[in-house]
């Protein structure tokens, strides 16, 4: 008994030795990185929110919610956050979807399987200013889309000037985005262990009912994440609605990042700050409900 | 045993063969969907290829027939309003005459679009170096100890990478305004340089890596920095190209930054100077467009396999 004991222990020192030596040694490899991200993001939020609670940075007056009540009550700020919540309500599970039908296209045994694979995605390696141009010239008043449309005896409308905008930022939004979440899915689809998928088949299970009892399950944590990166990618669309229609766009499609670009014009710190924290809580919630919904999903699943 | 045998027969004949009887069917059924498959993704490729090379074959238009194409959206007279030639776009493939115009102008006479094009190369290389250097050191710090406050850190960093920009711009433009680098590149430079994008991504890959690799060479006797690069670097060359090009493709592509944090339209990148390309140049858009394209294109090509890779290992943001 005893002896074991004097063993264990002499283990367990030996162990932390080597232990405190990794945990000394690889510490130095840590620190630009994390200095770096202390300096330009976690320091710099945390005065985010003390000066989300300022009257104005100089003055330093605490003002409490105040801030908060302004930004909601900005009409701007309220129209930027609908359309934003608009925009990723449609091209979110869109981008979804359709990426995933895509991946469910490309995992049969299609001729030029890897060439279709580059060809979708490489909308996403062209810079947006390379294609605005092209985007105009299909989507203008006398664009090319509208002249397809006015030989079936549709008359157009000037798409980034009407309530259509919308549509026009979705379809460059689906374009760019598929792409990506389509090779995770592809990866995902792959990783799905066959041998299950063959008893299942044996039991003379359907190619549908295998997808959505069996497939559907171990794409869970994958749907999870495309979601969560077609979401923050919604919130980047802001480069393409700037790169079609620069500063002022039609209202539909004036984003978040448009307020933002107008409060940084005229260094309203305050509103800023307060805008950023909201946004970042709101972020956070989105991806703690995500991740919790992947969690409930996909445990009892071993693979 | 008999009985077992007779089982076994049953079984055999009710899943090995029966699919066997209706093979013909299946076979037909099988070759249809196949081919409308195919025609599907051929069809949706197609289209996803088409602005890309519409913006290439267009660049080599002559100034007169880019007039006469899209004169009716952009050709504008000197006085400010439209001119137009042609009522309707009309849109074309390819150029009735092959011409090097656009280019000729661009890369001889305008030299503008060059001088952006330069800012652009200067704003991200840096970046995707420096990135992938400090994201290197700091995938193996994470990777060779795992005690609870990295654990803490480490998730710290995931949550900033998933932040829009619309939240982490504000941190550094404040930044930026302390240090008074403002208006100059080092705005860009440094939120880019240690953007936690990279540290994720090589440290998920490291963490691959079995540590009997490390004791064995620690029993050598070498010392951590020896086992990082001696080890842990050459074992993730992979992951730090694929991170490499999807770090460059998403800097190449920047917008947000310079707007907010330049105000020299000067140094602005070429992405955000070509939409502000004013209506007595537009004809030399389309190359400039092209030309803004090469650098991704060629990164594409080149590295499609680790483009793919990196997003691969990008999936599943909690393993």
């Amino acid at each position: 008994m005893s002896n074991t004991n004097i063993q264990g222990k002499k283990f367990r020192h030996k162990y932390s030795k080597h232990q405190l030596r990794a945990k000394w040694g690889s510490t130095i490899f840590l620190i630009p990185s994390v200095a770096g991200c202390a300096l330009f993001f976690f320091v710099p939020y945390l005065v985010v929110i003390y000066y989300s609670v300022l009257d104005n940075p100089i003055g330093k007056h605490f003002v409490g919610i105040e801030n908060y009540k302004s930004v909601f009550q900005n009409s701007a700020f309220r129209t930027a956050v609908t359309n934003t919540g608009v925009f990723s309500a449609i091209a979110v599970p869109l981008a979804v979807v359709l990426s995933l039908l895509l991946a469910i296209l490309l995992d049969h045994k299609i001729p030029l399987r890897t060439q279709f694979r580059a060809f979708l995605l490489s909308p996403m390696m062209v810079p947006v200013a390379s294609i605005v141009l092209i985007w105009q010239v299909l989507f203008d008043q006398n664009g090319a889309v509208n002249v397809l449309l006015s030989k079936f005896g549709v008359t157009g409308v000037d798409w980034l000037k009407s309530d259509l905008a919308i549509v026009v930022i979705v379809i460059l939004f689906l374009w760019k985005n598929i792409g990506y979440n389509m090779i995770l899915f592809m990866a995902a689809l792959s990783s799905v262990p066959q041998d299950i998928i063959e008893v299942a088949r044996l039991e003379s299970c359907g190619n549908v009912r295998i997808f959505f009892t069996i497939k559907l399950r171990y794409l869970v944590s994958t749907i999870v994440f495309v979601t969560i990166m077609s979401l923050i990618n919604s919130f980047k669309i802001f480069r393409e609605i700037y790169l079609l229609t620069t500063d002022y766009p039609y209202e539909s499609i004036y984003m978040l990042q448009h307020f933002m670009n107008n409060k940084f014009k005229s260094l309203d710190y305050q509103m800023l700050s307060a805008a950023a924290v909201v946004m970042s809580l709101v972020m956070v919630v989105i991806i703690v409900v995500l991740f919790k919904a992947e969690e409930h999903f996909s445990k009892d699943l071993d693979g | 045993m008999k009985q077992k045998d007779r089982i076994k027969k049953v079984q055999t004949e009710k899943y090995i063969l029966a699919p066997e009887k209706k093979g013909k069917r299946n076979k037909i059924l099988r070759a249809v969907g196949l081919t409308i498959a195919t025609i599907v993704t051929a069809a949706i490729s197609l289209l996803f290829l088409m602005p890309i090379v519409l913006t290439i074959t267009n660049s080599f238009m002559s100034p007169t027939e880019f007039a006469a194409n899209y004169g009716a959206i952009f050709a504008t007279t000197k006085s400010g309003g439209r001119q137009f030639v042609s009522e309707l776009v009309n849109l074309k493939f390819i150029p009735d005459m092959v011409s090097f115009s656009q280019y000729a102008t661009v890369l001889f006479k305008s030299r503008d679009y060059l001088l952006k094009f330069w800012n652009s190369m200067i704003l991200v290389v840096p970046i995707m170096l420096f990135q992938l250097g400090v994201a290197a050191l700091a995938g193996y710090g994470f990777y060779r100890y795992k005690g609870k406050i990295r654990g803490v850190i480490f998730f710290a960093y995931i949550i900033l990478m998933l932040m829009p920009y619309q939240v982490t711009l504000v941190p550094n433009y404040l930044v930026s305004s302390w240090l008074g680098i403002l208006d100059s590149y080092w705005a860009i430079w440094l939120p880019g340089i240690f953007s936690p994008f990279s540290v994720y991504l090589i440290t998920k890959y490291m963490n691959r890596i079995p540590l009997s690799c490390i004791e064995a060479a620690q029993i050598d006797g070498a010392g951590e920095f020896r086992i990082f690069t001696k080890i842990a670097l050459p074992m993730s060359k992979g992951i730090i190209m694929s991170t490499g090009i999807l770090v460059f493709i998403d800097y190449w592509n920047m917008v947000e930054q310079p707007l907010i944090l330049l105000s020299d339209p000067e140094k602005y990148p070429l992405s955000v100077y070509l939409s502000k390309i004013n209506s007595g140049e537009v004809t030399l858009a389309f190359a400039v467009a092209t030309i803004y394209l090469i650098p991704t294109l060629l990164v594409f090509l080149y590295g499609e396999e680790y483009l793919v890779e990196g997003i691969t290992y990008q999936g599943g943001v909690k393993a």
